[in-house]
């Protein structure tokens, strides 16, 4: 048994695939179990399916199945940390970190990983990504889990410079791609908004090749 | 959701008329707009579980689209680019605006009772 116990915290079910899949792989490989908590339903989506098939009110159904799916292929475990699409970055931080640090602790969890808070694009992903940083803050520091930062925004690297980890994710490829075409409803509209960007090999080489900046607690 | 109905979808605003109703009105270019084209801007607003009364309210197309606006006392509810629509198995209507990738624009729907709130996570 492993007494190491990752844990992902994004707040869309999809997130976990298209930004730390190959890494989750990975660590199932080495026996480590991984838990994803997952902020929201993800109900506030635009893609609705291509065709369309889910409308606003039926989305989050949809969601949470494919979830399920992605987390039989990348063989983890799911939990709902029950808040709505969107709205997070309105949340009391406070409140939010102590219901993360309440998680983090019942889980033991050796590592934690979420976004790069000011560096993640979607409020969303900001705002958990702060929450979780505060929660591991507050935390003994000989209590506290590694904190890997995933960013995603355009120009992170001139700000943040390099990050500290970095995985070559192509032995994992077959089983990150499964796990983002899980997210039926999602995996096209995403797939084909990075295909027609100027910067299309860029945005595909960032799926390729999974980074994370290191947190750096002062005492 | 199906492509709009015109004559469906005006019978079913007419019969919310004069009934206190639950909007949900939105509309969103995504919260990806300009990470994926610098020129482009996010934009998007949304109101969940408003609670009007109109007077009455109408469909009008131009073309492809449609736009919708509800008449209220004090106001109004607007909303333009609607392309399909769904009366659910709550006899609620849904009305929604998508792009052709499928991705949602515009949505407005309209219940006699309140849309689902809080993400219910032991449903």
């Amino acid at each position: 048994m492993s007494n190491q116990h990752v844990l992902v915290i994004f707040p869309h079910p999809d997130d976990e695939s298209f930004g730390a899949s190959g890494t989750i792989t990975k660590f199932r490989d080495e026996g480590v179990p991984v838990t994803y908590l997952c902020g929201t339903l993800g109900e506030m989506g635009r893609n609705m399916g291509n065709p369309v098939f889910a409308n606003r009110e039926t989305l989050s159904s949809f969601r949470k199945k494919e979830l399920a799916e992605a987390a039989k292929q990348l063989d983890i475990d799911v939990e709902y940390l029950g808040y709505r699409d969107k709205t997070l970055e309105f949340e009391p931080v406070a409140q939010m970190a102590d219901h993360l640090k309440r998680k983090i602790s019942e889980y033991k969890a050796t590592t934690v990983i979420t976004h790069y808070p000011g560096y993640a694009v979607h409020p969303d992903h900001d705002a958990l990504g702060a929450a979780v940083v505060e929660a591991v803050r507050q935390m003994d520091s000989d209590d506290r889990p590694e904190v890997w930062m995933h960013a995603i925004s355009n120009d992170h690297e001139e700000e943040i410079g390099e990050p500290d980890i970095v995985y070559d994710i192509e032995p994992y490829w077959d089983r990150k791609l499964a796990a983002i075409k899980a997210h039926l409803s999602q995996a096209d509209g995403m797939m084909s908004l990075i295909q027609s960007t100027d910067q299309q090999s860029e945005q595909l080489e960032r799926l390729k090749k999974e980074r994370f900046y290191k947190y750096r607690f002062k005492q | 959701m199906k492509a709009i109905e015109q004559e469906i979808v005006q019978n079913k605003i007419n019969d919310f008329a004069d009934k206190d109703v639950y909007v949900h009105l939105e509309t969103t270019n995504g919260a990806y707009a300009s990470h994926f084209n610098e020129n482009a801007y996010n934009v998007g607003a949304f109101i969940r579980n408003a609670k009007v009364r109109y007077q009455h309210g109408k469909i009008v197309s131009t073309g492809g689209s449609y736009r919708v606006g509800l008449k209220l006392d004090l106001g109004w509810v607007y909303a333009e680019g609607v392309t399909d629509f769904e009366i659910d198995d709550k006899d609620r209507l849904l009305m929604a605006g998508h792009d052709r990738e499928g991705r949602l624009m515009v949505a407005l729907e309209i219940s006699e009772t309140p849309f689902s709130n809080e993400a219910d996570v032991h449903e």
